[in-house]
């Protein structure tokens, strides 16, 4: 499908709105995956991403089998690598993209943390509450051990405050700054005194080889009287988070969030107002914002549709996907793993409490040269399976012109949509060699499949979901 | 009369996993480091002799005659107030020169912004290694990484003459002002859809990307030398790093690292073994450029996150404080700068040696005086720069 630039927003095909579901809510999909998807249609489909619970969970044991270390690990590349295993093999793709999501946005980095056990138990903890409620979820938060050395909160106690945690809880995972003043920041510090953790091994310093456990320490805590956002009592952590949930404030901060990673990477106020009021008559229930935002008619326009540059871990997870490769573990996955590394996003490291910079943010020349080549390479791999499929289903639509192979490509990958000058220059480059004949038995005819594949993804539209 | 000065050209050499300064730069003749170092040690008839106090491990041997030249300044006791001893925290540290904060401007990075402001040289910075350090990373800053200079470029898998066409369409399709179809123009988008920028953006950066490249392959193809560089990885990275310079593309800094200074065991053969690599890498590459003419405008930094702990475990040693750095080449002033540390226990910090000068004060000797860029912004406050160079 190629486009101009035009004034008007076109209809979306259903094939085109199962993709853009599937890239979004999740990793990606194959073209027999969304033509299988279609049967049911899309609030079907929907329904069942939202309903996680009711799919598999991932096969663990032939994977711990192959590779032991994904059980449980103390190297921080080897866990990164576990979670990237999962986001492509999950059969709970929505579940999967929040806990993405969740790593985004509650920031935490193993450059101090220094436990990939800690952080694997960090990312476990947002697998449990990706689609529950912002209030349990923010509880949870407060009480991972990961997250509480991160912003030294068991430094964080009644006769010596440490505002960090307190601080980052309200301008970065929930309110946002101009919401709050610095007196809300002491107290709500306050309130969060004495949670803090446990070694449940004693080990070195600082804090062990061994897993953490949240404790809380009442002869820490400082339970006077606080005064939090217009309100006043002798409040604990639980308190404030009960207080945090129901600002205005909060529901349009994780509103912003949400569309920002699943809609566009521009803001759109009214979209966001709406997502907000969702948010506010579900009691804060992120399963239901999300239903409301994949319905919603600024989700399933032509606005949105290949609107976002993917980050890295969607631009890896997506193309494994496509190609089908890994079904069975086998060495060398650590290294498709690293790939998010090299292109801007080292999993389980962000490089700041503010986590990563997404849109036009990931891409520098770099980066671009790593997507490119990661792209070329897996897609132009006529051995892989998933091109095999491809090339299985051109084949089944006789000789092809030039034109006629560039589309059936293009249609095959996402469906995607590109610009009218990249199909044009497509189509001449594949003209040089003719129509393709895949029905001769011959490998040329396949090479030439793998070689479009490869310029395809090398396209500007390709980096974009 | 006048001449041309040419432009001043860093070389950054990261020393990966906290290199051990007391083992390196030895102090033999001092009692307390056999004290301290029972197991891990340098006997006195092993070192290289700076003089009757100091000398160099064994392994050093290559990078000796630097020295004995007066082209080596030797910083020791570097580093900063309250140590880390988390190697990514420190590296961090030390790439963005901000011991308090965590940040995300690489101090190079902020170097080339100095340098070309408008980044029309996509090859103003080179580092030779997967992924960008952040001590290049800074937005607007394009900085080409290059694993191996021979075959780097975009759509490497093709085969040559595959890519050749390749790259031809990869052009026309980042190029907005490409159109040989008679096709309506950019934007790519609808009008005023921000989406539209960021293609743009895009297309820019490809094209980038392609011309680094391709100048990039101008240089392997311009390299003559007869000149031998180890098969080590820091031999050949150092080898890329000759051949762009020799090629003056207009590289003004490059990037590399060594791994595996991380010598908590067995660290007197694993030790000896990097430095020998590291020691032959850098004589090798600074022989090449001397055998061109063009070694005079390039000085050569050699770091590492941490130094270890002074006492050892018994095979080898944790993490410490209070390392050593190097900066090498024909420009600069050899010597020792930076007080070496006593090793006296009252003086030690936690078992480890207490840094007695700021690693900022290296960066601010290299920005203000070589590169002649201010140096304040950069490094995040005023230090005193040393006067190697």
């Amino acid at each position: 499908m190629a486009v101009n630039g035009s004034a008007e927003v076109r209809q979306l095909s259903q094939i085109e709105l199962m993709g853009h579901l599937f890239r979004r809510a999740g990793f990606g999909a194959t073209r027999d995956e969304l033509e299988a998807a279609l049967t049911k249609g899309y609030e079907a489909t929907l329904e069942e991403l939202l309903h996680p619970e009711q799919a598999p969970d991932l096969e663990e044991d032939l994977l711990f089998r192959s590779f032991p270390d994904f059980h449980e690990t103390r190297k921080v590349d080897v866990a990164a690598a576990a979670w990237v295993w999962r986001m492509i093999h999950t059969q709970r793709p929505l579940q999967e993209k929040m806990v993405l999501f969740w790593h985004c946005l509650f920031a935490t980095g193993n450059a101090k943390v220094e436990s990939p056990l800690q952080m694997a138990s960090q990312i476990a903890t947002f697998r449990r509450f990706a689609l529950s409620d912002f209030r349990t979820i923010l509880l949870g938060l407060s009480k991972d051990p990961a997250m509480l050395f991160w912003l030294d909160n068991q430094l964080n106690t009644k006769d010596v405050h440490n505002e960090n945690y307190g601080r980052e809880l309200l301008e970065l995972f929930s309110m946002g700054i101009g919401t709050y003043t610095e007196d809300d920041v002491k107290h709500c510090a306050r309130a969060f005194t004495g949670w803090t953790f446990q070694e449940t091994v004693p080990g070195v310093k600082p804090y062990g080889r061994f897993r953490w456990a949240f404790e809380f320490r009442p002869d820490r805590h400082d339970d006077g009287e606080k005064e939090f956002l217009g309100e006043r009592g002798h409040f604990d952590g639980t308190d404030v988070i009960d207080i945090i949930v129901r600002q205005p404030a909060t529901g349009r901060f994780l509103a912003k969030r949400l569309y920002l990673f699943f809609v566009a990477d521009h803001p759109d106020p009214d979209a966001i107002e709406y997502l907000a009021s969702v948010y506010h008559a579900s009691q804060y229930d992120i399963r239901t914002m999300l239903r409301a935002l994949f319905l919603s008619p600024f989700f399933r326009s032509e606005r949105a549709y290949y609107a976002k540059v993917k980050s890295p871990a969607e631009h890896v997870v997506g193309i494994m996907r496509l190609v089908g490769d890994y079904a069975t573990p086998r060495p060398g996955f650590g290294e498709i793993s690293l790939e998010c590394r090299y292109m801007g996003q080292d999993l389980l490291n962000p490089p700041s409490v503010e986590g990563w910079h997404a849109g036009k943010e990931w891409i520098d020349t770099g980066c671009l040269v790593e997507r490119v080549n990661f792209g070329a390479k897996q897609l132009g791999d006529v051995s892989k399976p998933g091109v095999q499929r491809i090339i299985e289903r051109l084949r089944a639509q006789g000789e092809l012109s030039p034109a006629r192979f560039v589309d059936g490509c293009l249609d095959l990958l996402g469906p995607l949509t590109v610009h009218a000058k990249t199909r044009a220059a497509l189509v001449k480059y594949v003209g040089q060699g003719g129509p393709l004949r895949l029905d001769q038995g011959d490998h040329a005819a396949e090479q030439r499949v793998g070689e479009l594949l490869s310029l395809i993804a090398a396209t500007r539209e390709f980096q974009m979901a | 009369m006048a001449m041309t000065r040419k432009p001043p050209t860093l070389v950054v050499l990261q020393l990966t996993g906290g290199n051990d300064a007391l083992n390196t730069v030895v102090p033999y003749g001092n009692p307390l480091y056999y004290d301290q170092r029972p197991t891990v040690r340098i006997p006195e008839d092993q070192v290289l002799p700076i003089d009757e106090h100091y000398g160099f491990h064994a392994g050093m041997a290559a990078l000796k005659p630097f020295w004995d030249q007066g082209n080596m300044a030797i910083v020791n006791g570097i580093g900063y107030p309250k140590p880390d001893y988390s190697h990514f925290r420190s590296m961090d540290i030390w790439y963005t020169a901000q011991p308090e904060t965590m940040a995300t401007d690489g101090w190079l990075g902020k170097l080339v912004r100095d340098l070309d402001p408008r980044a029309d040289n996509v090859l103003t910075a080179v580092s030779f290694g997967r992924g960008l350090p952040r001590a290049l990373s800074l937005a607007g800053v394009p900085v080409a990484s290059v694993a191996e200079l021979d075959s780097y470029g975009l759509l490497t898998n093709l085969s040559s003459v595959q890519r050749q066409a390749a790259l031809e369409v990869f052009s026309w399709m980042y190029d907005d002002g490409w159109n040989d179809q008679g096709l309506p123009p950019a934007p790519t988008r609808h009008p005023h859809d921000p989406v539209g920028e960021v293609l743009r953006y895009m297309g820019q950066t490809g094209l980038d990307a392609q011309k680094g490249a391709a100048i990039l392959r101008t240089a392997v193809e311009k390299y003559s030398s007869s000149v031998s560089y180890p098969k080590t990885s820091i031999g050949q990275s150092l080898r890329g790093v000759a051949q762009v310079k020799l090629a003056d593309l207009g590289t003004r800094v490059f990037y590399t690292a060594h791994n595996g200074f991380d010598t908590h065991g067995t660290q007197l053969a694993v030790h000896a073994q990097l430095w020998r690599e590291v020691s032959e890498a850098v004589a090798a590459f600074f022989e090449d450029l001397r055998a061109h003419d063009a070694a005079d405008d390039v000085i050569m930094l050699l770091w590492s996150e941490f130094g270890r702990r002074v006492r050892d475990n018994g095979s080898g040693t944790d993490h410490g404080a209070g390392g050593i750095a190097f900066v090498v080449g024909d420009a600069v002033k050899g010597g020792m700068y930076g007080e070496y540390p006593s090793l006296r226990d009252g003086d030690l910090t936690l078992g480890n040696l207490t840094y007695t000068n700021d690693f900022r004060s290296t960066y601010s000797a290299i920005l203000e005086r070589w590169f002649h860029v201010e140096a304040k912004p950069i490094v995040n406050g005023t230090f005193e720069p040393l006067v190697f160079v």
